[in-house]
């Protein structure tokens, strides 16, 4: 099962821990995410459940979500995911459930989703980290510019056009990222927070996709098994 | 709640309230525990507070001291919980915020007006040489 819940940056602090050492934290205000639908091998091919987070008006939703929403007996949402179980767990889900941040209390790590925050048209030294022009040594006027982008034969092969995907300057950000197996630091069940160490993609009040951590390596899946098991 | 209350409802739960109050410009104590391996021990650190810096939950303080004519200047996490308790030892008058210009001072003019004018403060006096 990969348990996927929604939620809200809310933003930064500092936090210390046991060993008197400050911890930069994010705090993220989970949920509360609603399942809105369960995907069962009948009728969808798959099992899977959905959930719905962030109320929405009515009148800006549109009639097939509240409809849909409605069903498990809840308000329109905004956002909905699903995250796939096996035909066993679907049986400790039901329609209408407030899934919190207490079901995050078993884990040590997280991966996190969100959108970045957008630059706008950046250049090739903020976008793909180029290293620009000297600033002196006669340059003129171009001390960030890429410089040159390859010769014929680098570009050739695709007719008499620069290569799709050839790094140069455009638009940067706003797009999804994934941040993995960040550590939880905290999870505070009654006020549906969850600290975790370090930055997560996005402005603060931006959403976020909190997940089970997809695979963990080493050291944190042993200290995932303890507190698992413990 | 919006947001900011919620970031200083986490971090007001770590801000200590049981420390003495102390201004710039007083000579306090610091209680400083050293991790060493297993065994722990407190440093005592005396000196003048001459700035404190942020506030809530990133207040930074620093103290200054002359060790072997050489000034030392710390600064600490005012709730840092590496520190075990600040003592007032002398309470002293500043007429600014940061006291920087202590850095320039030699000698007697390093000390500063005690609060307590008229009053006995021999403890006070020893501290700062």
């Amino acid at each position: 099962m990969a348990l996927t819940l929604m939620g809200k940056k809310i933003g930064m602090t500092r936090i210390f821990d046991d060993a008197g050492m400050s911890v930069p934290v994010t705090v993220i205000e989970v949920g509360p995410c609603v399942v809105t639908q369960l995907r069962t091998l009948d009728n969808d091919g798959y099992t899977a459940v959905q959930i719905g987070y962030d109320d929405v008006k009515a009148r800006r939703s549109t009639m097939p979500v509240i409809g849909h929403d409605a069903k498990a007996g809840t308000a329109p949402k905004r956002h909905h995911v699903e995250f796939r179980v096996t035909e066993d767990q679907l049986g400790e889900f039901e329609l209408g459930q407030t899934l919190t941040s207490g079901l995050l209390e078993t884990m040590a790590y997280v991966d996190i989703s969100g959108t970045s925050k957008g630059k706008g048209f950046a250049g090739g030294m903020k976008r793909h980290h180029f290293r620009g022009q000297e600033a002196s040594h006669g340059v003129e006027r171009k001390h960030r510019s890429p410089g040159s982008i390859g010769g014929h034969a680098t570009n050739l092969g695709t007719g008499p056009k620069v290569k799709k995907g050839k790094r140069m300057a455009g638009h940067m950000g706003a797009e999804r990222v994934s941040v993995r197996s960040i550590k939880v630091v905290r999870v505070e069940a009654d006020k549906n927070l969850l600290l975790v160490t370090g930055p997560v993609p996005g402005p603060n009040g931006g959403t976020l996709e909190i997940r089970e951590p997809a695979r963990l390596r080493k050291t944190k899946a042993v200290r995932q098994k303890e507190l698992a098991g413990g | 709640m919006n947001s900011q209350q919620i970031l200083e409802d986490v971090a007001q739960s770590q801000v200590k309230t049981d420390n003495p109050r102390f201004d710039v410009g007083d000579t306090i104590n610091v209680h400083y525990r050293i991790i060493e391996g297993e065994s722990e021990r407190i440093q005592v650190f005396q000196g003048v507070l001459i700035g404190r810096k942020g506030r809530g939950m990133n207040e930074m303080i620093t103290v200054r001291r002359i060790v072997n004519d050489e000034g030392v200047e710390r600064i600490i996490p005012l709730n840092s919980p590496r520190v075990l308790k600040y003592e007032v030892v002398r309470r002293a008058d500043a007429r600014r915020a940061k006291l920087y210009f202590l850095r320039e001072r030699k000698g007697r003019s390093r000390r500063l007006r005690d609060r307590r004018r008229g009053m006995k403060h021999v403890e006070g006096q020893k501290t700062i040489q």
